[in-house]
């Protein structure tokens, strides 16, 4: 059986040659991200604003959604954002946090409950969420720190594990992926709440494993070639390790695609904030991550002891290396 | 790194196998598990967000805790300041104030000084193992005394209401009659409450969140209604609205502010419907002390009125018209059957100690819920089909033995959840989807080695052998990375985030022992028997 084979064998890309396209790109992509958050803003989920949202599916046809908007209107808790859900007969509705006590927030969500029903008997409700200013304060806090956390401490076991340089390509890289994320939370006005937290550590975890693959890659070829210059050096660590990127980011492309076509409604921002951050994975880990290696001068002096050092002997490089490899 | 010795491959192949035998569990109807032995009933929990239900969290007023321990503290003032023994006994005080948070209050006999002091000394209680008493007392111009409740008696105040609370909350839900519900305290002062499968969150919250402080109180005779209009009352009388609905036009009735019988005395409350109107309403009976003086108060005041106040609002003021001899009572109110029921369950349980309220709420419908397993179920099956199709495609024979890997990673996942009943969410189906798509990188990073040693002329075995070697490094790197991130989401994370993060991490876990170490086996077996001089990889 001849077996399929997604990328050639043998080939030789100068993809460094390309590095300063691709660091433009990336610079432009990451400042439009950042403007667009600070422009268009976030669509921000009771999570973390506070406030109430409730998910309605309608056993019969569904009514325009000027309509909803306007029956909501007249609960009496401001003007509602509504926002439909792949299946054609569910929306969301969501109103802004009422001021009040703590319970405020609680009470108002029986009320929104209440109304709909009123006014679309054929309206059910899936799923109410009410969270309080004080909680949703609480929320934005916690995420905000896990995500600094995890990209600080990806980056640290990198450096641990690798050069500094490396910690540097990988603090570079996490904070291009999760700001092009929250670039497409701003394009595309999907609801950012907890979950969307959780794709992006998701993203965060998984961007490294390709940044890992290739820069074990260097390291290896770096101790394997000592003479050879960086800049053919590490195109030829990204050839070498490019049938498996790809394949890699096909795998799972195609799990995430079928799980954003054919999975709930409901984790579909989810989905798509990991497809996303998978398809950038991709574009980065070959064209981003490792030209901050040349700039950063790594060289073969990288992962031998540097002359200074010397009086240790052998035996300390030796050491060292068997540190490296597991 | 493929020599496998007999013990080797015995025990991966027992790991295995208790992989499969422990998800089973997991995939039965709950009959069926039933009648499984003890040992193999450990299931996958679902979560809300799929099996239906409501998450709810509550918050303590801790300024009304320090009201109420404040209000106590007065009264267990003036009760030590009337002494045991009679009239003689006693210490005259006065201007007694509560405020900022202290109580401050005059001796009138300065030579009773010391003696006062002696007696609320004893009232104090040391705070928890801290050294410090709960409440201090100090002697201010030699005719003043002040007491101030110390931080550490008033955390171990908030501890010890929260406690409580758990527990009263923990009664009332379980009365309610729901299935595993979940009941814990989180921080200082807050409580969790996971009840599954629920269908009404509104009569769960008026359940709980009810503080359900029950007082019998006279209505006072005495009282103008016009001059209460005006806010003038009786001395020892107070104002005390209607609950809303209640009261038939009346906003308030003028109560007496000393409490005949409070809710603590209740031994018993169900829900029952009032012989003559046939409405909803709530019976109760007292304990003996209770009876006794609800007995001696209505023989004294037959054709006065008296009031049932719960939570500071005036259920109904009905007229005494005779004596109530036996201990019983019927609290009656616009009740629907639901919510005298859920009163009923709350005066059983007793009063909370401190108000709460919801600050966070997230209901799924049970349709929802299914609706959800559904859908990522048949995700989840089409994704893993299309992984185990490329792998397969792409690699073959060895495509073939990381999609076998693939099948029990999916199985020890599950065992592995059920062994720690650890939750199944919705994101944790995404995450389990993701973990397929996962999994197989570390075979591609491998088979892509052995690829790349063949290309450089290695022979067969030393290339396979090689091609684990040399990419098991990145693929420990590589998850250890997943596995921080995973950490920092289950810290952070609440309920369903967690779930995901659970997924994951013990997704990364099972698939570095599938990917590198159960296909390493496969392969070593088919090099060892085959010999294959050639390989198409």
């Amino acid at each position: 059986m001849r077996l399929l084979k997604l990328v050639p064998d043998d080939t030789n890309i100068d993809f460094l040659r390309w590095r300063k396209v691709a660091s433009f790109m990336s610079f432009f992509l990451v400042a439009v991200s950042i403007a667009l958050v600070a422009v268009k803003g976030l669509n921000l989920g009771v999570d973390f604003v506070g406030g109430q949202s409730v998910r309605v599916e309608f056993t019969q046809e569904m009514p325009p959604i000027d309509d909803i908007r306007e029956k909501v209107g007249q609960i009496g808790l401001g003007e509602a954002t509504i926002q439909q859900f792949g299946s054609d007969k569910a929306v969301s509705i969501r109103t802004a946090l009422p001021e009040g006590d703590k319970a405020a927030a609680e009470r108002a969500g029986q009320q929104l409950v209440a109304g709909i029903e009123k006014a679309f008997p054929t309206a059910k409700t899936g799923s109410v969420e009410t969270v309080s200013g004080k909680v949703s304060g609480e929320l934005i806090r916690t995420g905000a720190i896990s995500l600094g956390l995890a990209i600080i401490g990806i980056s640290i076991y990198i450096w641990i594990r690798f050069e500094w340089q490396f910690g540097v390509g990988a603090l570079g890289r996490l904070f291009h992926e999760v700001s092009l994320t929250f670039g497409l939370f701003a394009v595309t006005q999907m609801q950012f709440d907890l979950n969307s937290v959780a794709a992006l550590l998701t993203i965060v975890g998984y961007s490294l494993n390709d940044t890992i693959v290739v820069y074990d890659r260097i390291r290896e070829n770096l101790k394997k070639y000592r003479k050879m210059d960086i800049v053919p050096l590490l195109n030829l660590s990204i050839n070498e390790t490019l049938s498996r990127t790809v394949m890699t980011t096909v795998a799972m492309v195609l799990a995430l695609g079928v799980l954003l076509l054919f999975g709930p409604d409901v984790i579909f921002g989810f989905t798509a904030a990991m497809l996303f951050g998978v398809f950038i994975g991709g574009y980065s880990s070959v064209l981003m991550s490792t030209p901050v290696l040349v700039w950063l001068k790594v060289g073969p002096h990288s992962f031998v002891p540097r002359t200074s050092a010397g009086m240790d002997g052998g035996e300390r490089v030796e050491r060292k290396d068997d540190g490296a490899v597991v | 790194m493929l020599d496998f010795p007999r013990w080797k491959t015995i025990s991966i192949s027992i790991i295995l196998l208790l992989g499969i035998l422990f998800s089973i569990p997991s995939f039965l109807p709950e009959k069926t598990r039933d009648s499984l032995p003890a040992f193999m009933q450990a299931k996958v929990n679902l979560g809300l967000d799929l099996a239906g239900g409501s998450h709810l969290l509550l918050e303590a007023d801790i300024d009304d805790l320090r009201k109420t321990q404040l209000a106590n503290m007065e009264k267990t003032v003036r009760a030590a300041m009337n002494g045991e023994r009679g009239p003689d006994d006693d210490i005259a005080i006065g201007e007694l104030t509560t405020e900022g948070g202290k109580i401050s209050f005059l001796i009138r006999d300065q030579a009773q000084l010391d003696d006062a002091r002696d007696r609320l000394f004893s009232q104090t209680q040391g705070a928890a193992m801290t050294g410090q008493r709960d409440w201090n007392i100090d002697i201010v111009d030699t005719t003043r005394i002040v007491m101030t409740p110390t931080t550490a008696g008033q955390t171990q105040a908030v501890a010890d209401a929260m406690d409580s609370a758990r527990d009263i909350i923990d009664k009332r839900v379980n009365d309610l009659g729901t299935r595993e519900p979940t009941i814990i305290r989180e921080g200082n002062d807050r409580v969790v409450v996971q009840v599954p499968g629920l269908q009404d969150p509104a009569a769960l919250k008026e359940l709980i969140g009810k503080t359900a402080r029950l007082e019998f109180r006279m209505v006072d005779p005495n009282a103008d209604p016009a001059e209460a209009a005006a806010g003038r009352v009786p001395v020892g009388s107070e104002i005390v609205p209607y609950a809303e609905g209640e009261g038939s036009g009346a906003t308030f009735e003028v109560l007496r502010r000393q409490v005949m019988i409070s809710g603590e005395q209740l031994i018993n409350a169900k829900q029952s419907f009032d012989p003559q109107s046939n409405e909803p309403v709530v019976s109760i009976s007292f304990d003996s002390g209770g009876s006794s003086t609800f007995a001696k108060v209505t023989a004294q005041n037959v054709g006065k009125r008296f009031a049932m106040v719960l939570d500071g609002k005036v259920l109904s003021a009905p007229s005494i018209n005779e004596p109530i001899l036996g201990g019983s009572a019927q609290i009656s109110g616009s009740f629907s059957v639901a919510s005298a029921n859920a009163l009923a369950i709350s005066l059983r349980s007793g009063a909370l100690p401190v108000k709460m309220a919801v600050v966070e709420e997230r209901t799924v419908t049970p349709e929802l819920g299914a609706d959800s397993i559904r859908k990522g179920v048949i995700a989840g099956i089409i994704a893993t089909v299309a992984v185990l199709v490329l792998m397969m495609v792409v690699y073959g024979r060895f495509g073939i033995y990381a999609n076998i890997a693939l099948f029990f990673n999916v199985f020890l996942i599950i065992a592995i959840m059920a062994a720690f009943n650890a939750t199944l969410t919705l994101p944790g189906i995404a995450g389990f989807v993701l973990t397929i798509g996962a999994a197989v990188d570390a075979n591609v990073l491998i088979n892509e080695r052995i690829r790349e040693e063949l290309k450089r002329g290695r022979k067969v075995y030393q290339a396979i052998d090689l091609g684990y070697s040399e990419a098991s490094r990145a693929i420990f790197d590589a998850n250890v990375t997943n596995v921080i991130a995973a950490v920092l989401m289950f810290w952070f994370g609440s309920g369903p985030i967690k779930g995901f993060a659970v997924v994951l991490t013990i997704g990364i876990v099972t698939s570095v022992f599938t990917a590198v170490t159960v296909t390493r086996m496969f392969v070593a077996h088919w090099l060892r028997t085959a010999r294959p001089t050639s390989i198409n990889i």
